[in-house]
């Protein structure tokens, strides 16, 4: 009820007053401590139309034209203290530059503004904004907004952010509570607070703040280790993406496909091919779910059309078959630069899967990865139907163990071959469309992923789907622990001289075919 | 017969199409000279170095439609080092003692340039190099167009230690693991050091090249950033890594006004197909942007544009953009005209020697000197902060041309070196 009243007094206040030119022309022209006085001065002036003038001071809207400030958004022009229309627009325009510091001091004020705002929803974010660290300069407005608020959960966070302000209070039993409400806090930000506070000369404050920063950071360690893990996870989804393609043309049918990077590479193309029509028409957002099924299919045609023109002249014969597929990896590499340039092309996330979710203020996760860990689940689990449930899975493992035998009792063999490097092409095509989501889209995507993709499928165990799932993941999780302790460069070459261990101990994988033939 | 006839007269016309060939090349080769364009058109390189040979034909374009240098067109001879480093030096030798260029514009890894810095000072060759580097290095055969650490590097860190920069007390220097990020993050731990920054304090993180996911370095900046005072980010990461790294910061919600990173490799070029709307704030630390207003800029910004469009250039034809490498190339070749003019000779001795005092009104809207001894050009610096539409708004510059230092005083024993090449020589 106060809340609103206050609201409305300042509705009142309403359209009639402008704001007060001086100050706003301070914001446009003064340097960086005149204009950060000017932020506190137009938020101390209460007036509606400040959140009007930050909002666009932080959006870089604001423009000069001589002694005039201008909101100037697309065509359309206001004046900044007055708001009224300015038309036509001076030709002769400045923008007002807003660097990191006076940006975020606009976004406090914005937030400390939006703490009493009508919605929950705007008080939620303001408080949540304010949470991590408070200048003091907003500190009137917290406590009222404290005051006034009736919502638990904004309450809490209020709380905290005052805790947080009277940690530097003179009171000693006010310090005292503000550290144990810290204590509590789960948020990042009030560890450097704590960790200061345990220096304080004051024993009693020592000990409380000990006990609270234990208690912080034994929270964060948690989110630490849950985003190791995830990390990992997401790591070994990736791999698995990209070689499950591999395992089938590789592991099932015993071909070494060099080109399987460029496979890849044609998948995150067609996806860039089809964002570019979707944009066209108007679609972005969306393209995506055309993007999947079309990188399967021009990648695994591609792969078909291989397998019928070159491969299957080659099967037995490894060494071969090495070389050919060397040869026209380089072939595709140079086609897409000829026909796509050699630069990277741009491939952009839709709205849905940019920004992350915040799980806990030391941990977010990215929607991106999510989407792919949640898409390379359900391709694995595709793939596993298919080969398990369905006739040509039948034929394919068939043809697999034993090809004469297959042959004699009328599998297709040679179709058979056809379809299942097709689709092993196609899973290549989706691994593709996948990464481009997370990396670079370029002519060279693919030779980033060749080696890992092997690396994957020899560790599991040539011929097993299900090792490969298992070395994915593990190699995932190694990569990423290693990276924690010992940073990307040696992590990268451990990960590598385990596996020659490995392999050397082991040139089964982790996973042996079990049959009579082996 | 008919055929006969046919054939006869195709060889008649090919023979007096070949005469009036060669008088037209006879007569042009009177008023040529050939200039190298060493730049890899492809392999890992091409992405950041196929614009700099486009910008340099442009200019090459620009000066032979004004006359040329003394009198003689430009002819450059534009040979493909493929991203090899022993290939640089192969075709350096080429176009060397083969096509004897008078003077060659290329390089852009530090790892190529020191692969070809042999053969030019066995040949006398003249290179312009016009990427930012290292330093640690004067050669009486390169002039150096991009910056040296003190021309970058140092001014972006005092900023960010600075009130306006965010007071930032905590230091991540994150590079990819080769010579330069090595060299320079070196430099600027010294530097941080002399300005009592403790070792607990900076935090050094390396990635193999074409590293491509950040998600534990991040979390690691975050870890460190919660430990205590204002922290922000060094990025020495190169190539095409920076757009995983900057996807991984936005999606992570690593904002500038918590964290700044402040890069030294990420340009327009490398911003292109980044969505820049989670990066604004981050900074970027350069001699110029492609956002400065000076009507030098907009006069080659526009000529960029009419080139790219009337060359069908891949990516600029529909979004042209200029960087600083472009920049320091344009630079280059009319500082080597005017040197040329000087000089009134295309040898390289009496080049090199005009060179010292030349200046050029540059397109970051100062007036660019060649430093009288050192190699090296006195530049401006500048710090943007990335906008929304992938431009960079200028937050600080310079008050006028910073002179290089290439051997940094920060490196132990650099204070024996001398900052000339004529005197080193005379040394040896």
């Amino acid at each position: 009820m106060r809340r609103l009243l206050v609201l409305l007094c300042l509705l009142a206040a309403g359209r009639a007053w402008a704001l007060d030119p001086a100050a706003v022309g301070r914001l446009a022209f003064g340097d960086g401590d005149e204009r950060i006085a000017a932020i506190g001065a137009l938020l101390a002036s209460g007036e509606p139309r400040v959140t009007e003038v930050l909002q666009a001071f932080a959006a870089g809207e604001l423009q000069t034209a001589g002694e005039r400030v201008l909101i100037v958004r697309g065509e359309e022009g206001f004046d900044a203290a007055s708001g009224q229309r300015v038309a036509p627009l001076p030709p002769e325009r400045e923008d007002v530059v807003a660097n990191n510091r006076l940006r975020s001091a606009a976004q406090a004020a914005l937030a400390s503004l939006k703490l009493l705002a009508p919605e929950r929803a705007a008080r939620l974010e303001a408080a949540r904004a304010l949470s991590g660290s408070v200048d003091p300069a907003t500190a009137p407005l917290l406590r009222k907004a404290l005051e006034v608020e009736g919502d638990g959960e904004i309450r809490a966070l209020l709380a905290m952010a005052v805790a947080s302000l009277d940690l530097a209070s003179d009171d000693r039993a006010t310090r005292l509570a503000a550290i144990r409400m810290l204590g509590e806090s789960s948020n990042a930000a009030v560890q450097p607070l704590l960790a200061a506070a345990v220096k304080d000369p004051d024993a009693e404050i020592r000990s409380a703040a000990k006990l609270s920063l234990i208690e912080v950071e034994g929270r964060l360690k948690w989110g630490e280790i849950l985003g190791l893990l995830f990390a990992g996870v997401s790591l070994g989804s990736i791999l698995m993406l990209a070689a499950l393609g591999l395992a089938i043309t590789y592991g099932l049918m015993g071909v070494i496909n060099m080109a399987h990077g460029e496979l890849i590479m044609i998948g995150a193309y067609t996806a860039y091919v089809v964002q570019n029509a979707f944009r066209s028409m108007g679609l972005f957002e969306w393209y995506l779910l055309a993007a999947v099924p079309a990188s399967f299919a021009v990648a695994a045609l591609v792969g078909m059309l291989l397998e019928r023109s070159v491969i299957r002249w080659l099967y037995g014969r490894p060494l071969e078959t090495l070389l050919a597929t060397w040869g026209i990896s380089l072939v595709l590499i140079q086609g897409v630069r000829t026909l796509f340039g050699a630069q990277n092309v741009p491939v952009e996330n839709p709205a849905w899967v940019s920004g992350g979710i915040a799980v806990m203020s030391n941990l977010t996760l990215p929607w991106n990865r999510i989407a792919i860990i949640v898409f390379a689940a359900a391709v694995l689990a595709a793939i596993g139907l298919l080969l398990a449930r369905t006739r040509l899975g039948l034929f394919v493992r068939g043809v697999t163990q034993n090809r004469e035998m297959a042959s004699c009792v009328g599998v297709p063999t040679a179709r058979v071959d056809t379809l299942a490097f097709g689709l092993g092409a196609g899973l290549a095509g989706l691994a593709g469309c996948a990464l481009s989501q997370i990396g670079n889209v370029g002519p060279d995507l693919g030779q980033g992923y060749i080696v890992d993709s092997f690396l994957v499928v020899v560790f599991g165990g040539v011929g097993q789907l299900g090792g490969t799932v298992y070395a994915a993941l593990m190699l995932g999780f190694a990569n990423k622990f290693l990276e924690a302790w010992s940073g990307a460069v040696i992590a990268k070459i451990v990960v590598l001289v385990f596996i020659v261990f490995f392999i050397q101990s082991r040139p089964q994988g982790l996973f042996a075919l079990k049959g009579r033939a082996a | 017969m008919k055929r006969r006839t046919f054939v006869k007269q195709l060889a008649l016309s090919v023979a007096i199409a070949s005469i009036g060939m060669s008088s037209t090349s006879l007569y042009a080769q009177q008023k040529t000279v050939k200039v190298g364009v060493l730049h890899s058109l492809s392999g890992t390189m091409a992405i950041s170095e196929t614009v700099l040979k486009d910008v340099a034909l442009m200019a090459f374009e620009e000066i032979n439609a004004k006359g040329g240098v003394m009198g003689a067109k430009i002819e450059p001879v534009v040979v493909d080092p493929a991203s090899n480093w022993p290939l640089f030096a192969e075709k350096a030798r080429q176009l060397l003692s083969q096509d004897k260029v008078a003077a060659t514009f290329g390089c852009w890894t530090s790892v190529s340039r020191k692969s070809v810095l042999p053969v030019f000072e066995e040949l006398n060759g003249l290179l312009y190099y016009p990427v930012q580097y290292e330093g640690e290095e004067i050669s009486k055969n390169v002039f150096y167009t991009g910056a040296a650490p003190n021309q970058q590097a140092i001014p972006a860190v005092e900023y960010l230690m600075s009130k306006d920069g965010g007071n930032a007390k905590r230091w991540v220097l994150l590079g990819t693991d080769y010579v330069y990020p090595r060299t320079t993050n070196k430099i600027l731990r010294a530097f941080l050091k002399s300005k009592g920054v403790a070792e607990a304090d900076i935090l050094e993180e390396y990635t193999p090249f074409g590293h491509s996911d950040y998600q534990t370095i991040i979390a690691k900046i975050k870890k460190f950033a919660a430990e205590g005072k204002r922290t922000a980010v060094v990025s020495t990461i190169n190539g095409d890594s920076n757009v995983p790294f900057y996807k991984e910061l936005g999606n992570q919600g690593l904002k500038a006004t918590d964290v700044p990173v402040v890069a030294f490799s990420v340009g327009e070029e490398e911003l292109r197909g980044v969505d820049t709307k989670p990066l604004v704030g981050h900074l970027a630390a350069w001699n110029y942007f492609m956002s400065i207003k000076a009507p030098a800029n907009d006069e080659f910004v526009k000529k960029w544009n009419a080139y790219a469009k009337a060359k069908n250039i891949a990516g600029h034809k529909d979004k042209p953009l200029t960087n600083d490498p472009m920049e320091a190339t344009y630079i280059g070749i009319y500082m080597w005209k005017q040197a040329v003019e000087k000089a009134k000779s295309f040898d390289v001795a009496k080049v090199s020697a005009a060179m010292g005092g030349q200046s050029f009104k540059a397109p970051s809207g100062i007036t660019s000197t060649m430093d009288a001894k050192n190699h090296h050009l006195h530049k401006a610096v500048f710090i943007g902060e990335i906008k929304a539409d992938g431009q960079f708004n200028v937050v600080w510059k310079t008050k006028g041309p910073v002179k290089a230092q290439p051997w940094s005083p920060f490196i132990a024993g650099n204070e024996k070196k001398i900052d000339a090449p004529a005197l080193m020589a005379a040394k040896k």
